[in-house]
């Protein structure tokens, strides 16, 4: 349980910078794309990219495999799929409930208007 | 981070919004993610007093859910942490809900964050700058196109 959490705080703590979004985002449309091609479209040096990298690495959203001298990167999507489950299981949650409590607040409300009067 | 965000408008008045969040008659009334009932409400609502809730969802499971009250500002504002009881999601997490009165009754905004540890929180609310959304959408594009 408590490498679930530390795992989850991870990939949030990763998915904070944009860089890091932006090179999953560039993985999603693209696996198994070398580090040089996804450097590319970023105004960043390369050393720059390959500490996101690492990060990404350390949450478990991306694996490299090194052939020769190309370093091939692809998504793994476990640590995305947790960090989803988290936020769809609250949302269900939450969502229902908060239509009903609009429902009861504004019966509420009904029944204060009608005392009133 | 890690927040999930909702908003909705209510056609009543903040103090009414905010009894039905803070009083166990009301809570009873709509918390849960389904139409289970609620088997249990308690509230003592006064900063550092607890809240704990149980309820049946339909398919005969009960959860229990507890938290401590954080902030407290009628009919504004109500911080409290959020924890499982049976272990489901361990740790704690943090719910805010700030009720603004509008034209047609209250405009409510609900928070909860996974992140609840202060350093944490604000080291990571300084990276997003309000960029949530974003990585919510993008965050179920991407997980939606890999995992359907």
């Amino acid at each position: 349980m408590v490498n679930y959490n530390t795992q989850l705080d991870r990939t949030f703590a990763a998915l904070v910078d944009p860089t890091r979004r932006a090179i999953l985002a560039h993985l999603e449309r693209e696996d198994g794309t070398s580090v040089s091609q996804l450097a590319k479209p970023f105004s960043i040096k390369l050393p720059a990219v390959m500490k996101h990298l690492d990060v990404l690495d350390h949450a478990g959203l991306i694996t490299r495999s090194k052939v020769g001298r190309t370093v091939t990167v692809r998504l793994s999507p476990q640590p995305m799929r947790a960090a989803l489950d988290w936020l769809r299981r609250y949302e269900r949650f939450w969502s229902v409930s908060l239509d009903r409590l609009a429902a009861y607040a504004e019966r509420k409300e009904a029944e204060a208007r009608r005392t009133r009067r | 981070m890690t927040s999930l965000t909702l908003v909705r408008r209510i056609a009543a008045r903040p103090s009414i919004v905010f009894d039905a969040l803070t009083t166990p008659q009301g809570i009873a009334c709509w918390w849960g993610p389904d139409d289970g009932p609620v088997l249990l409400a308690e509230t003592d609502v006064r900063i550092g007093g607890r809240f704990r809730v149980r309820f049946r969802a339909l398919d005969g499971i009960e959860h229990e859910s507890s938290g401590e009250y954080r902030e407290i500002v009628p009919p504004q504002r109500l911080v409290m942490s959020w924890r499982w009881e049976n272990g489901e999601d361990p740790g704690e997490s943090l719910v805010e809900i700030d009720l603004r009165a509008i034209a047609e009754g209250t405009e409510l905004t609900f928070t909860h964050s996974r992140l609840q540890d202060e350093h944490t929180r604000l080291t990571h609310e300084e990276g997003w700058n309000g960029s949530l959304d974003k990585l919510e959408r993008y965050l179920s594009q991407v997980a939606d196109r890999r995992l359907s």
